[in-house]
């Protein structure tokens, strides 16, 4: 069983050097979905479902992984890990994602 | 035999000093005594001139420089006494052993005035009648093995013929070869 | 019980390997350490040991798949020597930060150049920052010891590091001398299997190694990983203990040889130290207080330890087969100065460079630097504490 001081919810940046884990191994999977990027976020991309047509080309494109696939369709954006770098606008090629300024 | 016997072997590259050196290491052992036995490494180079050393001792050997004032020095290639100095640092006690088909008479003059016992042995001639081939190897190791008395002759032979047999289990001929050019390097040394 | 045999000190190593039966060896060959991968092919050959032996094209590549392999969870080593081990640098530093217990048979030879094969110890004193053990052997019998005793130290739970077995090249590696070795079941229990807790290959866990870490957890994984070494200290003792037990053969950090009442004292590492005690007991006889200490784990580096095993000597000789270049003497010299001098130690010390390149260094030489500390213990170093012997000058 892994010892709770290992789980990486339970690791900050004000954990000793003495609990972390031995060569900072990682004993979870997906661990990085705790790490909320979405708050780097300077400005936010919109997708406007009635121009979408599904295509999903927006969402290998995604470098945060931050576009959810459900029953062969994309949903709205994950916002808390959504950095806000736009490369989906440029993607679409039905112009249905636009960036507002700010969160 | 003596607390500690320092060996030194002159040979070429290709020749087998080496393996001699080893074999010798590898009889002396098998009656129970401490050896070393070792080669003076450098780029591998057919034909150059290369040294191989052996320590034997009844004492545990824990020297590990090469040997500069050997008791007994082995020349397997008498063409490298026109070049190396193999007498240097040679005791006067020991004696140094040149393959040669020259009597010492002739040989002697080319040592440089050393004054201890001179050994010759004709281990091409030995070679090729016991195995049809030149390997000076196993003439020259039983030479070494009699005039430094590390052990006694019969010993020597029945340890050879075991390990001989050993190594050269499914080559019945040339363990026969290799006996026979033992035995008569031991009655031709001079 | 001991099995008495006469081997050369790769065919030591290459025994010990057969008898732990690892599982995976990556290796590229390099002179003199060529035998290692060369003797473990064979036995795989010959269905004596089911290691699996990765042929790779370069030392970054046998590191980086022991590496891979290790962190997937098996018993891993490799072997290598001087320009080998200096191609390993960038990911010797990665074994040891992802806290790989590898197993490195590191024969040493010098670094080029000029291009040379011989033995020197600037591979691995070159590597001696990257986080591995480092254990030294001054014959074949403590080079074959030494990896018997490697991976438990290794894989010990409060050290988790990977260890580099050193011995001399060709004096050690290729030299046949008497040699006692142990029984195939013992060293099989005293070994071990290995049993990760944490490892790639585990269906029950998944896990991630190596990752990038930021500055504000890179420094915490960085004190954990000293304090890994700094505990590989008692468990370098308490194995070599129990190892004693099995073997009768008694190791520590460093061996002291005639040490204890002597006023003169020469400090090395590796094979030239059974000719210092040669020399020794030629001295004692003559009355002079000789005594020596040798080096057997430089990684961990026990400096206060040997300072308090020099107390009472009036003069030290610091030997390093290696240079550093710094103008100021060798690796061993400047961390066992600064341990003196943490330590109070009052000795005049002399900094030695030898045995450069395979330069022998014989008992002569051994008296000539006892004749040296005997005159710096009463007249004090009048010029430079960093000198050369067996140079021509």
């Amino acid at each position: 069983m892994l010892e709770d001081k290992f789980k990486t919810e339970n690791i900050d940046e004000t954990v000793r050097w003495q609990d972390l884990t031995p060569g900072l191994q990682i004993y979870e999977s997906g661990s990085s979905r705790l790490f909320n990027t979405g708050e780097w976020r300077v400005n936010t991309p919109v997708v406007d479902f009635e121009k979408c047509k599904q295509c999903l080309l927006c969402v290998p494109y995604c470098p945060d992984s931050s576009i959810p696939v459900k029953d062969g369709k994309r949903l709205d954006f994950d916002y808390d890990h959504c950095k806000g770098c736009g490369i989906c606008v440029g993607v679409c090629p039905f112009h249905a994602i636009t960036m507002k300024e700010g969160k | 035999m003596r607390d500690l016997i320092e060996i030194r072997w002159h040979g070429r590259g290709g020749q087998g000093a080496k393996t001699a050196a080893l074999l010798l290491a590898d009889v002396a052992f098998n009656i129970g005594k401490n050896v070393q036995g070792f080669p003076e490494y450098g780029p591998e180079r057919m034909g150059a001139p290369i040294t191989a050393y052996n320590r034997i001792s009844d004492n545990a050997i824990r020297v590990h420089s090469n040997i500069y004032d050997p008791d007994f020095v082995a020349v397997v290639d008498e063409t490298l006494l026109h070049t190396v100095d193999v007498t240097k640092g040679l005791s006067e006690d020991g004696g140094i052993l040149i393959n040669t088909e020259k009597s010492k008479e002739e040989i002697i003059p080319l040592l440089n005035g050393y004054k201890g016992k001179v050994y010759t042995i004709d281990a091409r001639k030995i070679s090729e009648e016991a195995l049809g081939k030149y390997f000076p190897n196993m003439p020259m190791l039983a030479a070494m093995v009699k005039i430094t008395e590390v052990m006694d002759e019969e010993r020597f032979i029945s340890e050879m013929k075991a390990s001989l047999e050993h190594k050269f289990a499914k080559k019945p001929e040339v363990l026969e070869g290799n006996m026979k050019a033992l035995k008569a390097a031991l009655e031709q040394v001079q | 019980m001991a099995i008495k045999e006469r081997m050369s000190g790769n065919e030591a190593v290459a025994y010990a390997i057969k008898q732990i039966n690892p599982d995976v060896m990556p290796a590229f060959p390099i002179t003199p350490s060529t035998e290692l991968p060369q003797f473990v092919s064979n036995y795989i050959a010959n269905g004596e040991i089911d290691t699996e032996f990765i042929p790779v094209e370069s030392e970054h590549s046998s590191m980086s798949a022991a590496i891979g392999a290790s962190a997937a969870g098996a018993r891993t080593l490799t072997a290598t020597s001087s320009c080998g081990l200096a191609y390993m640098w960038e990911v010797l530093y990665v074994a040891a930060s992802d806290r790989l217990p590898i197993a490195l048979a590191l024969v040493n030879r010098g670094l080029t150049g000029p291009l040379n094969i011989n033995c020197e110890h600037s591979d691995s004193m070159g590597a001696r920052d990257s986080g591995w053990i480092q254990i030294y052997a001054e014959n074949n019998q403590e080079a074959y010891d030494n990896f018997v005793m490697a991976y438990r130290i290794a894989e010990h739970k409060d050290v988790m590091l990977p260890i580099m077995a050193c011995m001399d090249g060709f004096i050690t590696s290729h030299a046949v001398e008497n040699i006692t070795l142990l029984e195939d079941d013992l060293v099989k229990n005293f070994v071990g299997e290995y049993h990760p807790e944490h490892y790639l290959l585990n269906k029950d866990e998944v896990m991630a190694l190596g990752p990038y870490a930021v500055s504000n957890y890179c420094m915490e994984a960085k004190r954990a990983q000293a304090q890994a070494m700094m505990n590989a200290k008692q468990v370098i003792l308490d194995v070599a203990k129990e190892f004693e037990e099995m073997s009768g053969r008694k190791y520590g950090l460093f061996e002291e040889y005639r040490l204890e009442d002597a006023d003169y004292a020469v400090v090395a590492i590796g094979s030239a130290c059974g000719t210092a005690k040669d020399a020794i007991d030629r001295l004692r006889e003559k009355g002079v207080k000789a005594g020596l200490l040798k080096v057997r784990v430089f990684r961990p580096f026990p400096g206060k330890e040997m300072a308090e095993a020099l107390a009472n000597c009036k003069a030290i000789a610091i030997m390093d087969r290696c240079e550093s270049y710094s103008a100021n003497g060798g690796p061993l010299s400047a961390e066992l100065g600064a341990a003196l001098f943490k330590n109070k130690n009052q000795a005049e010390v002399l900094n030695i460079v030898y045995g450069l390149s395979g330069r022998d260094m014989t008992v002569e030489d051994f008296e000539k630097i006892y004749e040296d500390l005997a005159d710096v213990a009463v007249n004090g170093v009048k010029e430079d504490s960093y000198r050369y012997v067996g140079v021509r000058e």
